[in-house]
């Protein structure tokens, strides 16, 4: 190829995607965007992808500074393996995309950030449904016969993509939704042949600018909040909106660029887009707007109602723990400052 | 390196500051560490406050090109007017001024020198960077519209609407009941001179009727009001009278010949009659009576129409119908009064068990020479003269079960009842007080002339009126148990009559009036004046006014006080033809805008609409007064305010904890990116 818009003579823009503390439902996304992965593979150079290819970490290491053209970061930072990931990517991308809620805010993942390591091994390593007689727990090194083994040292606090290294774009979704994905490829791979410009630094791509409210379709009225449902023990009307039905629904302060999909097939949406442009605390956002239409004034009434809704923190915060202010429990929070 | 260049001015305040914090180093601080900030001057002065200081900044805006001005003093609730103004008078944008409280939040309240300077320097900080994010606004100008609408017939709104319509200027005077007058004309006597009411108000009640700038609205009730200061749209349901007043001569043929009678729980405060056709009292303005649909026979059976056949004009219309009007008015006052507290509430006093206990209400109407006893004073049998009555003081007020408040009108009402009960039946008359209350003119004097008449006054609160009699004397009387503190001992006082000082209570609808006017009140339901002291008939929506008992108990002196207060303010809006509004406002991004209707209902103001067909929500600016509830409800983001932007708020609370020092940002690899 002689000419290449990334002035890259050699080849193709190369491409990357990394799977951190995850689940693997972004990969998955970016492969259910069907046929349209021929067009990744036509445009782009895959030199990084461990779900899909073979490739090592030492390969990624050799590159040279700044050689990806695109990386998706899929994940949260859980352990240093992670870290060192998100750090050596950084270095070796133009653009690095915090791809998926676990790498944009924390997602499920961050929810741990409400115990201690302690705890989590706890209930990852004991409990009536682990048979670990021995009491073994994770190791971040371990003398064995041969030599030393070395695992990834657990971090007591997870920390979003751009808590570690800056970030040129987000994506949010659980997973991201592949129309999105489809869209923002079909974007970058224009913006590489000049035929379209890529949104300024720091911006979300691949999500709509208001909330999901927007797409849902479901009437709505004043909101007045009597009691909290939960959806299996309420019947709810199919025309209207939820959280007027009493079912906590975080469509109201969650970007849009779902379509919806939840509220419309009769389920609450639980954030998984994130924030809406412009909020610094999800959470916060959500509880104040909530707490703005209990149908009452009288403190023990309120109470009443507050307590009708089980787990708050993490109905309020399901998505966005790691990337809220607090971002952790307290307890996490002074480990880390040990760690550090 | 900021673009802007800040003048940051620390005041002394004389000792008030400068005691506390060290002001030349805060001034030092500011012009050394924030220069990169944009700070060019930073000065410290003894009294920012005075003309000599505002004179400073004014030169520093011409001399050194300012164009943002931080001042640290005191709150921004005393002076923040006075710096903007100064700034304006510099040839800068008002808004562009920040006043930072280095007093209220600092000097006031703290001891140690060395923190308070620090903690003086953070929030200097705080003020420059807030300052650097705020933008040039302009006051909202609307024309304010001549007409006036008083709610409340009573005394206050009564002088509110007579002040007003006197300046020449058209007023709608809307009254619940069928006539104006209120809970004055149903008093006898006035405390402490002993005037008659109704030889005092009815002079006024009749210039109202009389007046032709007043169009009184009587047997009516507001439903509905749009709009904004200057521009409001008063929708009133004017109830069917079922008599045309055009024909109505007021000759009160249909009251005497009317067959049925009606307790009158209103005004005779259930112990005389009325018909069903009625005036609520001869002197009643209007004179034209109104039919009580409940109680008409006609309209219970079908038959009796006497009214309507004796009435010599053919004023009887039983068809009438409610009718709407809708009223064009810049101003409003709110003067709807009180209710009395019901002391049914509190058993221990009997009333409504025990048949010789009577409310203040019923002893008012009980001396009035036009009441149902013809200003005889006797028991619930009608003739007999009581010879020892205990007048109760406190009856629902500064009680913890029922409401915290004094009533403030019930010392000086006891004392006069026990004037008017020495002077008509020469009665041994008891009051039993927690304190004794008498601020007012001539107040305290009228006590010592009602002390030196001989009654005696017991200083406890009454545990129980029971009529179990237990010792000798007591049999076939009432007996007060009491605690006498000042003899320390229970006391048991058998009486003929108990007098209960009932409490004043917010109107029961009060919240809805709050609701239906955009204002707030108090948990107890009293209306909330703009500022307790310095301003206290506005409200915090402009162009609602309170006025009498609606904002808290108080006398018939303060009534007037405040009926007039408010209307002299709404003239002054009048004369000027438009008014200047704070352009701190909430503004709605339609673009973010989901339709969610999270913040429809939470404005105090009514200033929130919702568009359905586009779904989106939009704030009226006129109407919305900056208070920021819809701004922290909105889920998405999407209401941000003028002056308080996220924007704004953040960038303070980086100043406040010295970020801003740091200037160091994250570099973006993207923007290289997409350069290379």
């Amino acid at each position: 190829m002689t000419s290449n818009p990334d002035g890259n003579p050699n080849g193709k823009p190369k491409f990357a995607m990394c799977w951190a503390a995850s689940c693997g439902g972004c990969e998955i996304a970016v492969l259910n965007i069907h046929e349209k992965i021929l067009d990744v593979d036509q445009n782009f150079e895959v030199v990084f992808w461990p779900v899909a290819m073979d490739a090592k970490y030492k390969d990624v290491e050799a590159m040279p500074d700044g050689s990806i053209t695109l990386t998706l970061f899929n994940g949260s930072i859980r352990n240093d393996e992670n870290e060192h990931m998100a750090h050596l990517l950084r270095r070796k991308s133009k653009i690095l995309v915090a791809f998926g809620s676990c790498a944009c805010e924390g997602c499920i993942p961050g929810l741990a950030n409400f115990s201690t390591t302690q705890e989590i091994f706890d209930a990852a390593y004991a409990g009536i449904s682990t048979d670990n007689p021995n009491g073994i727990r994770p190791q971040s090194a371990w003398d064995a016969p041969e030599g030393t083994l070395h695992l990834p040292k657990f971090y007591p606090v997870l920390k979003t993509l751009d808590q570690v290294v800056p970030v040129d774009y987000y994506m949010p979704g659980c997973p991201p939704e592949s129309h999105q994905i489809g869209a923002v490829i079909d974007l970058v791979i224009q913006a590489l042949h000049g035929e379209a410009t890529l949104p300024p630094p720091g911006a979300v791509i691949g999500a709509g600018q208001s909330t999901v409210c927007d797409e849902c379709p479901r009437a709505r009225n004043v909101k007045k909040i009597t009691h909290f449902a939960r959806i299996q023990d309420a019947l709810i009307d199919p025309a209207l909106c939820l959280l007027e039905q009493g079912v906590l629904c975080n469509g109201i302060a969650t970007r849009s660029g779902c379509t919806a999909l939840c509220p419309k097939a009769g389920a609450a949406c639980v954030g998984c887009y994130g924030p809406a442009e412009g909020v610094l605390d999800y959470g916060a956002r959500l509880m104040t707007a909530v707490a703005s239409v209990i149908d009452s004034t009288d403190p023990a009434e309120i109470n009443r109602i507050l307590d009708s809704l089980p787990d708050p923190a993490g109905a309020f915060y399901r998505f966005n723990l790691a990337g809220s202010l607090l971002r952790a429990g307290k307890a996490a929070w002074a480990a880390d400052r040990v760690k550090a | 390196m900021s673009k802007e260049r800040i003048g940051v001015y620390v005041c002394h305040c004389g000792t008030n500051i400068a005691g506390v914090v060290d002001v030349e180093e805060v001034a030092q601080w500011a012009a050394g560490r924030l220069k990169d900030r944009g700070v060019v001057i930073a000065r410290d002065y003894k009294f920012m406050c005075s003309s000599l200081g505002q004179e400073m900044i004014a030169k520093d805006i011409h001399e050194l090109g300012l164009t943002r001005v931080v001042v640290a003093a005191c709150s921004p609730h005393l002076h923040e007017q006075t710096f903007r103004t100064a700034c304006k008078r510099g040839g800068l944008n008002p808004y562009l001024c920040e006043l930072v409280s280095i007093r209220e939040q600092v000097s006031w309240v703290h001891t140690n020198k060395i923190a308070a300077t620090y903690k003086a320097e953070a929030v200097v900080s705080g003020g420059v960077e807030r300052v650097l994010q705020q933008v040039p606004l302009e006051p909202l100008h609307v024309p304010i519209h001549p007409a006036t609408l008083v709610v409340g017939g009573g005394i206050a709104g009564i002088q509110a609407a007579l002040e007003i319509a006197d300046a020449g200027y058209h007023v709608y005077l809307v009254e619940r009941e069928p006539s104006i007058g209120g809970h004055m004309a149903q008093f006898d006597k006035t405390f402490p001179t002993l005037d008659c009411a109704a030889c005092i108000l009815t002079p006024k009640m009749v210039s109202i009727g009389t007046h032709p700038n007043v169009t009184m609205l009587t047997w009516s009730e507001v439903e509905r009001v749009d709009g904004y200061v200057g521009n409001f749209t008063v929708t009133v349901r004017k109830k069917a009278r079922y008599v045309n007043t055009e024909l109505c001569t007021g000759c009160g043929i249909c009251q005497e010949k009317c067959p049925k009678k009606v307790v009158d729980d209103i005004f005779e405060a259930g112990l005389g009659y009325r018909k069903a056709v009625y005036t609520p009292f001869p002197q009643a303005v209007p004179k034209f009576p109104v039919i009580d649909r409940d109680n008409c026979i006609y309209y219970e059976k079908g038959t009796c129409r006497a009214c309507e056949k004796l009435c010599p004009t053919g004023a009887i219309e039983f068809n009438q119908k409610d009718e709407i009007l809708t009223l064009q008015v810049g101003n409003i006052v709110l003067a709807t009064g009180y209710d009395l507290f019901d002391p049914r509430r509190n058993p221990h006093y009997g009333y409504g068990r025990l048949a010789n206990v009577f409310t203040s209400l019923e002893f008012e109407r009980l001396s009035n020479a036009a009441g149902p006893t013809d200003g005889k004073l006797v028991l619930r049998d009608g003739i007999t003269e009581p010879r020892t009555v205990g007048i109760i003081h406190c009856v629902g007020s500064r009680d913890r079960y029922f409401n915290n408040y004094c009533s403030a009108i019930c010392c000086m009402q006891s004392l006069k009842f026990a004037h008017l009960l020495k002077e008509h039946t020469g009665a041994t008359v008891y009051n039993f007080y927690i304190d004794m209350r008498t601020p007012a003119k001539a107040y305290d004097e009228f006590y010592q002339r009602v002390l030196s008449e001989g009654v005696l006054f017991v200083r406890g609160r009454v545990a129980e009126v029971t009529d179990a009699a237990r010792l000798r004397g007591e049999e076939g009387k009432l007996i007060i148990q009491v605690e006498d503190t000042l003899a320390g001992k229970q006391r048991r006082i058998p009486v003929d009559m108990v007098v209960l000082a009932a409490g004043l209570q917010p109107r029961h609808d009060a919240k809805d009036v709050a609701k239906l006017f955009g204002i707030s009140c108090s948990s107890d339901g009293w209306l909330t004046e703009r500022h307790p002291k310095l301003d206290p008939v506005a409200t915090m929506t402009e162009g609602i006014f309170i006025a009498g008992c609606v904002q808290g108990p108080k006398d018939i002196p303060a009534s007037v006080a405040q009926g007039a207060a408010a209307s002299a303010r709404i003239l002054g809006r009048i004369h000027q033809g438009e008014i200047a509004l704070e352009p701190i406002r909430a503004s709605v991004d339609a673009d973010k805008c989901s339709g969610c209707r999270i913040c429809n209902d939470l404005c105090p103001f009514n200033a929130i609409t919702f568009h359905a067909d586009r779904m989106v929500t939009e704030i009226n600016p006129a109407l919305c007064q900056g208070c920021g509830t819809c701004v922290a409800a909105c889920p998405a983001a999407a209401i941000s305010g003028t002056m308080f932007s996220n924007e704004q708020i953040l960038a303070q609370i980086e100043g406040l904890l010295l970020l801003n020092l740091n200037p160091e940002r994250a570099v973006t690899y993207a923007s290289e990116a997409v350069a290379a």
